[in-house]
């Protein structure tokens, strides 16, 4: 605890600049992101992150030192070079994308290791340090670099801000922003620009080979929360300054952890909720909202039968017994019990001492359900043909999901119609 | 005008069938006489292929079944045959025409068997018929998009089943393909087998299906080529969508309802 | 001596892996390959921690599962979160990746792995664990058992399953339609690469493993139209990569895994520029569909 207040108290200057410089490298990586997921194109980042290795590697052979500019700039050409590779192999050979992907990923990696580790076998003391690149090293970023990878962090945002709109249409709808008279090759060339400078500074963060974690599952994350682009862009960066906030936390805590690994842990646990609680797109909301349809279509149900058996009588002012109501309709016992208190909390139904008696509400919607089941049937066999014997299981569905707009829409469509196809009366 | 017909080859009955929850076919209710060659006709995006995949039970149906020579479709796989679109697969595939063709007898060996003589000469029967034999070592990248409909047709051929689905075999081939794709249904109906093909042309329509199935979301008609492909009957194809019903299934998708019920 | 089983560890991966990867790369599955080589990684760990070694059946077997669950999760997050596909394996696989370096780090002490091992293997350290019988006799270096036997059920699965394999794989569509299930074929293949994955983690590490599932076929790819061909080919190419590779390596003093994978790359960039039917720089006529 005293660690944590300590860390979160940021008095240490050291923390306030790893603090700063990790949720910088996070965010950048996380709003970059979000375009190359939108263009269907996550899992490039992946080859590009693991092609930055050999770049790191023969920028400090070729230069002796370790500069942070002269390694980001040897970063910078193999993950160009990557992108590049896969293009060329996809467009000139019957090679698919997702081989040509893993190819160049894995070629470039394994060529990257082959190069570091005959480093470290040269006993080359200025070596130590570069296999930090693998897992990422967030708290020992300290002074010259991170001013260097911040720097670069706050470009990327700038520029993603400066041609928010161009990249929105490139990812909307490439050929339509051609129509317009946007300069498409040039704005794809921007955005793997901005690709290979968010990998390259995300590698700091996270290392090599969990890069793809940070393009790809912030933006994944934020789809489930919003369908518009820049609140997407948003909630990703803050995904992800989440997560290097955190990341930056347990360098501080256990420095014998990776950090990168944790980065990525915490960011799929935001993204593997996200998939199942987000509002809307989740998988549990949606299973949610399955469980309220089965009893919406239960309490319809009822009140269906009601009105039915109201009908028959031509009186809606008899109460019914559970056993009635059970013989109408098989539906298990408890179910109906269950559907019909909660019906009459809503005031639809009242119990009176023979059993349960339609409201005048209740009657409504009743009447309501019997209408769109019956209106159904006839929209059924009349436009679609449909024997009138096979129209009510159809019917049984839709008489609980049609809008009051497309109700109107269906009596005008079928002229007011009085009776529906086995000559019931359309209430 | 919808026909049944006695003792069916295909029964349909009251088929709905759902992509992502959104019906694409509604309620389908169709039989289909033995050894005719039927056309399943429409517009884009009516749910033609759809339909045949979900009778050779490739698609889980919503609601309904179908029933081919009056048994469920899992006991007379080994009868049924299938020519999917040509663009379904990647030509790019490293075979040549003969391995293709080869595959039509895969049902039949069953596990673990390799294909013997007889499969061979079958397969080279097959190509013999669709006028193929001398490209039996041929590359399949290297074939013309005619003689790729050809070879899915021989692979078929090779099968020697009762019952034929189509997808779209005439779509995107030269006149002299179709010209003796065609003689072949033909020879295939002859010998009183049941040819299904989805097909987008109505001017051949009439004269190259003796059964019509029109299709729109659901089944506009059923019956004799002659009698279906009427003025009338083909506006009610093709004319105006069904807005409600277009909208009544967008709800479905959006709110997760079930097709039925329980 | 040393050299040898060097070697022969190297081709023993290079055969399974390429045999599989011929088939991943033509159901363009290749991402998927590497995805599950990266997520048995905690599979592995546990595992190990468990059992306390790395070459018994039990650690093939756990971690083997945890590779047929992963395409699992791809297909859940796809298909009932609706992630997008590409989204849904990036996702997955770094998570259990990650979960796995966190749980080597947290139990440094009790398991005899560490983070380069997972990166590129310790082949050159195979030789150094021998198989000695109670009588003393020396019976080579356990892990090429352990390959030689992965290796052998490989083949034995695909000679079996070749027809079934092969038509699943160009036409799905058209095997389920005629009774074969596309399913049951699909996860015995993915079952097939985790397997593979594992037994090849010694020696590759599991990021490398995707270099010799994917380039050796990807160069068959481009030499040849015949499957069978295809899968020859690919295991031939693995076979030359592990012995040049292994030179490479003892050459530049550097990772033997990294330098298989480089000439895996390099065989790959050979066969685009030079192959005799499709070489981009071979200037021969193409081969036009003729019309008919």
């Amino acid at each position: 605890m005293n660690e944590f207040i300590e860390f979160f108290s940021f008095a240490d200057a050291n923390i306030r600049f790893v603090t700063v410089g990790s949720v910088l490298l996070a965010t950048s990586s996380a709003v970059v992101g979000c375009f190359t997921l939108l263009r269907k194109r996550a899992l490039v980042g992946d080859a590009v992150a693991h092609a930055v290795l050999p770049g790191v590697c023969l920028a400090f052979m070729l230069s002796g030192t370790k500069n942070p500019f002269i390694l980001l700039l040897g970063a910078f050409v193999t993950g160009w070079l990557s992108l590049i590779t896969i293009d060329f192999i996809t467009s000139r050979s019957r090679i698919k994308e997702d081989t040509a992907i893993a190819l160049v990923l894995s070629v470039f990696f394994g060529i990257g290791i082959l190069l570091l580790t005959a480093i470290q076998h040269s006993g080359n003391a200025a070596q130590s340090g570069l296999d930090k690149f693998l897992f990422g090293k967030a708290a020992s970023l300290v002074g010259e670099d991170l001013i260097a990878f911040s720097m670069v962090a706050v470009l990327l945002l700038v520029t993603t801000i400066l041609f928010y709109k161009e990249l929105a249409m490139l990812c909307f709808d490439k050929a339509y922003a051609k129509t317009i008279g946007y300069p498409v090759r040039g704005l794809e060339l921007l955005l793997t620009t901005l690709t290979v400078f968010a990998v390259v500074v995300g590698i700091q963060a996270v290392g090599v080979v969990l890069m793809a974690a940070m393009l790809i599952t912030p933006a994944a994350a934020a789809r489930f929360w919003t369908d518009k682009l820049s609140l997407m862009l948003v909630l990703a960066a803050l995904i992800g300054a989440f997560s290097g906030v955190s990341g930056a936390y347990v360098s501080y805590t256990a420095p014998a952890m990776p950090t990168g690994p944790w980065i990525v842990l915490i960011v799929s646990m935001i993204a593997i909720l996200s998939f199942a609680f987000a509002p809307g797109k989740g998988w549990v909301s949606r299973l949610l909202r399955q469980r309220r349809n089965k009893t919406l279509i239960l309490e319809e149900n009822l009140l269906k039968l009601l009105y039915h058996l109201g009908e028959e009588k031509q009186d809606f002012q008899t109460s019914y017994s559970l056993q009635q109501i059970l013989e109408k309709r098989a539906i298990p016992k408890k179910q109906v019990s269950a559907g019909l208190s909660k019906l009459r909390k809503q005031g639809y139904i009242e119990k009176t001492p023979a059993g349960w008696q339609l409201t005048l509400q209740g009657q409504r919607r009743g009447e309501r359900v019997v209408r769109l089941h019956r209106l159904w049937e006839l929209y059924l066999t009349q436009y679609l043909q449909l024997a009138s014997d096979h129209v009510h299981e159809d019917a049984e569905t839709i008489e609980h999901i049609i809008t009051p707009e497309l109700e109107q829409r269906l009596m005008e469509e079928l002229g007011y119609p009085v009776l529906d196809p086995h000559s019931a009366r359309i209430p | 005008m919808i026909i049944q017909v006695e003792n069916p080859v295909v029964e349909v009955h009251d088929l709905t069938v759902s992509y992502d929850r959104k019906p694409v076919l509604w309620g389908i209710d169709l039989t289909l006489p033995a050894g005719s060659l039927v056309g399943v006709i429409g517009p884009n995006g009516a749910g033609k292929s759809t339909l045949i995949k979900a009778m050779m039970d490739l698609l889980p149906a919503g609601s309904g079944y179908v029933r081919i020579f009056d048994k469920p479709i899992a006991e007379v796989r080994n009868r049924i045959s299938y020519v999917p679109q040509r663009e379904s697969v990647d030509w790019d595939f490293p075979a040549s025409v003969f391995d293709v063709v080869l595959m039509g007898s895969y049902g039949k060996l069953g596990l673990f068997k390799r294909p013997r003589q007889a499969d061979k000469d079958a397969a080279m029967e097959a190509l013999q018929k669709v006028g193929m034999q001398g490209f039996a070592n041929r590359q399949i990248s290297q074939l013309s998009g005619g003689q790729q409909q050809r070879v899915f047709l021989a692979r078929a051929l090779a099968q020697n089943a009762d019952i034929y689905f189509m997808d779209e075999p005439f779509a995107g081939v030269d006149i002299a393909t179709e010209t003796a794709i065609i003689e072949l249904l033909r020879t295939m109906r002859e010998q009183g087998k049941t040819v299904i093909v989805v097909h987008h042309d109505l001017q051949s329509a009439t004269e190259y299906f003796d059964w019509v199935v029109l299709l729109n979301m659901r089944l506009v008609a059923s019956g004799p080529a002659e009698q279906v492909l009427t003025q009338h009957l083909l506006e009610q194809t093709y004319g105006g969508k069904l807005t409600v019903l277009t909208k009544v299934g967008e709800l479905l998708r959006k709110q997760e309802f079930p097709a039925r019920e329980s | 001596m040393n050299a040898f089983w060097i070697i022969l560890t190297g081709s023993l991966v290079a055969t399974c892996c390429s045999l599989l990867g011929c088939y991943l790369i033509l159901r363009r599955m290749a991402m998927v390959g590497d995805a599950i080589s990266h997520a048995v990684l905690p599979g592995i760990v546990i595992a190990f921690l468990l059992t306390g070694s790395r070459d018994s059946v039990p650690m093939l077997i756990g971690a083997g599962l945890l590779g047929v669950l992963t395409t699992f999760l791809i297909e859940f997050f796809h298909r009932y979160a609706r992630v997008q596909a590409d989204a849904s394996i990036g996702v997955t696989f770094t998570w259990l990746f990650a979960i796995g370096i966190i749980l080597i780090s947290v139990y440094a002490g009790q398991v005899d792995l560490d983070q380069d091992c997972v990166l590129y293997g310790e082949i050159a350290y195979v030789p150094l664990d021998l198989w000695i019988t109670e009588e003393g006799l020396s019976l080579g270096p356990r892990t090429v058992w352990t390959l030689a036997v992965v290796t052998l059920l490989i083949i034995l699965y695909i000679v079996l399953g070749y027809k079934e394999l092969f038509l699943t794989t160009f036409d799905p569509a058209y095997a389920a339609a005629i009774g074969i299930s596309t399913s049951v074929w699909y996860y015995s293949l993915m079952t097939a690469v985790s397997i593979t994955t594992v037994a090849s983690f010694e020696s590759v590490g599991a990021i490398l493993v995707v270099a010799f599932l994917v380039a050796p076929a990807a160069t068959a790819y481009l030499l040849t139209d015949n499957f069978k061909t295809m899968l020859l080919l690919s295991v031939l190419a693995g076979i030359l990569a592990s012995v040049a590779g292994y030179y490479l390596a003892v050459w530049i003093d550097g990772s033997i895994a990294g330098a298989i994978a480089t000439v895996t790359g390099i065989e790959f960039m050979l066969a685009f520029l030079f192959s005799p039917s499709r070489g981009i720089l071979i200037r021969k006529k193409q081969l036009q569909p003729v019309q008919h």
